[in-house]
């Protein structure tokens, strides 16, 4: 007797006591539903986090520093220097000097919003670019030249859209010229990247009456390099610190890795969670395999007594095993696929279903009917065949 | 075709011995029609489970179609019946979840016959018992003499020379056991031997042969008499 016929005959079996057969599956599509659901609904977070740690660039490696007593600060030639050093690894560096709630001015009209002093790498470093007129330059930093360039949100705001290039603007009170703009990176909303106005980091300093720089961001020369790079600005600190309390340097690939591996660990979780529950429906396929056993023992003794060998009444029931739990696997995943989306719409969460959870789901329930319909099969197949003739 | 030779079959319940066969030697040859008759207890059932290859021997001899079988294991076994060994029982014995075609094919999947071939046969041997017209039908859609019918066509399909019919009017009205003794008389004119085991003796006289059974031990064969009166 071959697979085919095996499976014929489990076909039909299946189809003989449908209600039973339902049940008996029930506990796989659950457990196959939820292992899919799950992974589907972690995949879709964890791609949501990923995306938004991408858009900071997973190349950005930023440096605070806390300082603490007289060194507090490390000039930015120092850290120019440092990228120079190690240009295989790091490719540009910006000082950032933060004015927070800075109050900008244009003509009658007034705006919050954050000032930053930069240097001519930001665009660089942040994969943004000018969308009118030009970025802040190496001559604006070395003169302290009162220049901006402002975000897309402060242009809607300020100048109702029209074109600020060559205005004046107030901030805190200081006149400076309008030379650029950035491109719109986040729908011009309040409080976004667009609601920046950006200065030479100079200027800034003199600003904020703060002649020191606290943030760097470098750049690295490539994904693949931040590791080293970060190394590189580490042993660089060390030099000027004795402690790394007093500075603190940090990579939005490293931050994605961190939320990877948190990810991978709840959905571990909760895929074991789920496991449970197809551990469960693979000992209700064996229970009702043991009932359809004892049933058909009078078949049994029917087969054998025709020249059915052991294998041949093994194979047929571990076959309809194994149908009964496949075919609960792809109602399962059928389901699962299905109620993702639906939760995924309803929550308005992003579900990205994984082929992998898939094919390990399916591949798991025909492994389930196998291992648990083994136990009855064997039972089958080890009958005597006079005794189970005799059996009603 | 059939040599028993010393055959024991001792069962042991608790302390007892049963010895449900107490040294048989039986010799059956190709193309007879024998009845093995006796009460119920008289060993006549165990005596059919060793003809039937479906029981080992505890002591003897059993060839069959000039092989030896009493040392075989199950699969071996399996093999022998499929090949040699037709079977009919007194309950039909059919799959219910199988119509007539698949229930009467099933020894011939078993023997690995291929599907073309098998669909011949099934075929050839439903004709034979005339239920060719209920090819697809379910048993429960048949009478008790159809059902037995489809069950003789089981034996036969895959032809092997021996068919052993255990009680197969049992569970009939009389006219139609006639019927199905009717059959197997022409099936044994055909060229299969044929065992039928009963404890009715006016069915065990449509034999051409009756060896009678009572407590394990043969007390009349109608073969030795005849030699007897020759001699």
């Amino acid at each position: 007797m071959n697979f085919k016929q095996s499976f014929n005959m489990a076909i039909k079996s299946l189809l003989g006591s449908k209600m039973r057969s339902f049940l008996t599956m029930l506990g796989i599509i659950i457990g196959v539903a939820s292992v899919i659901i799950l992974v589907s609904l972690i995949s879709g977070m964890a791609a949501d986090m990923s995306a938004s740690f991408e858009s900071m660039g997973t190349n950005l490696i930023s440096v605070s520093i806390r300082g603490r007593g007289g060194n507090i600060t490390i000039d930015p030639d120092d850290m120019q220097e440092l990228v120079d050093e190690n240009s295989e690894v790091l490719a540009y560096v910006t000082p950032l000097v933060n004015i927070q709630s800075a109050t900008v001015k244009y003509e009658t009209e007034n705006i919050t919003t954050t000032c930053t002093g930069c240097n001519e790498f930001y665009p660089d470093i942040k994969n943004s670019d000018t969308s009118m007129g030009r970025f802040i330059t190496y001559l604006d930093v070395e003169k302290r030249q009162k220049v901006c360039v402002v975000g897309s949100y402060i242009v809607q705001e300020l100048f109702g859209g029209a074109s600020p290039i060559g205005e004046q603007i107030k901030i805190n009170g200081s006149s400076f010229t309008v030379v650029g703009v950035l491109e719109e990176k986040a729908d011009s909303v309040e409080g976004s990247d667009d609601d920046v106005v950006m200065i030479p980091y100079t200027t800034a300093a003199r600003l904020s009456f703060m002649g020191r720089v606290s943030s760097y961001s470098f750049s690295a020369a490539s994904t693949e390099t931040v590791e080293d790079a970060m190394t590189a600005i580490n042993k660089q600190m060390g030099k000027y610190f004795s402690s790394s309390d007093y500075y603190s340097v940090f990579s939005a690939s490293q931050a994605l890795d961190q939320v990877n591996e948190m990810m991978g660990t709840v959905t571990l979780v909760l895929v074991g969670v789920a496991a449970i529950s197809l551990l469960v429906g693979g000992i209700g396929i064996m229970n009702i395999m043991l009932v359809s056993v004892t049933e058909r023992t009078r078949e049994i003794g029917i087969r054998k007594s025709l020249g059915a060998k052991r294998r041949d009444i093994m194979s047929q029931f571990v076959v309809e095993a194994a149908t009964t739990s496949s075919s609960g696997g792809i109602i399962g995943i059928v389901l699962g696929l299905f109620s993702s989306y639906l939760v995924g719409s309803l929550l308005e969460m992003t579900v990205k279903p994984s082929m992998g959870a898939v094919i390990v789901a399916f591949s798991v329930s025909v492994a389930i009917g196998i291992t648990f319909g083994y136990f009855p099969a064997n039972k089958a197949a080890k009958m005597n065949p006079i005794d189970a003739l005799r059996h009603d | 075709m059939i040599d028993l030779i010393d055959i024991y079959k001792i069962y042991l319940v608790g302390d007892t011995q049963i010895r449900a066969l107490d040294g048989i030697n039986l010799h059956i040859d190709e193309k007879e029609f024998v009845a093995i008759v006796g009460q119920s207890g008289s060993g006549k059932s165990t005596c059919m489970n060793m003809v039937g290859c479906l029981d080992i021997p505890t002591s003897g001899k059993y060839i069959l179609n000039g092989s030896d079988v009493s040392k075989l294991n199950e699969d071996e076994l399996s093999e022998i019946r499929n090949l040699t060994l037709g079977f009919i029982f007194q309950q039909y014995n059919l799959i219910s979840k199988l119509n007539v075609f698949e229930n009467v094919e099933l020894p011939l999947i078993y023997r690995g016959i291929e599907k073309h071939d098998r669909q011949r046969m099934v075929e050839e041997s439903l004709s034979r018992v005339g239920l060719l017209n209920r090819i697809y039908n379910m048993p429960s859609q048949l009478s008790g003499g159809q059902q037995q019918r489809v069950s003789i066509a089981r034996a036969l399909s895959g032809n092997p020379p021996v068919i052993l019919a255990d009680e197969p009017t049992g569970a009939l009205d009389s006219k139609t056991g006639q019927e199905v003794l009717e059959l197997l008389k022409q099936i044994n004119e055909e060229g299969s031997t044929i065992v039928l085991i009963t404890h009715d003796n006016s069915i065990a006289h449509q034999a051409k042969r009756i060896v009678r059974l009572h407590d394990g031990i043969i007390t009349e064969d109608t073969a030795l008499e005849v030699v007897k009166n020759e001699l």
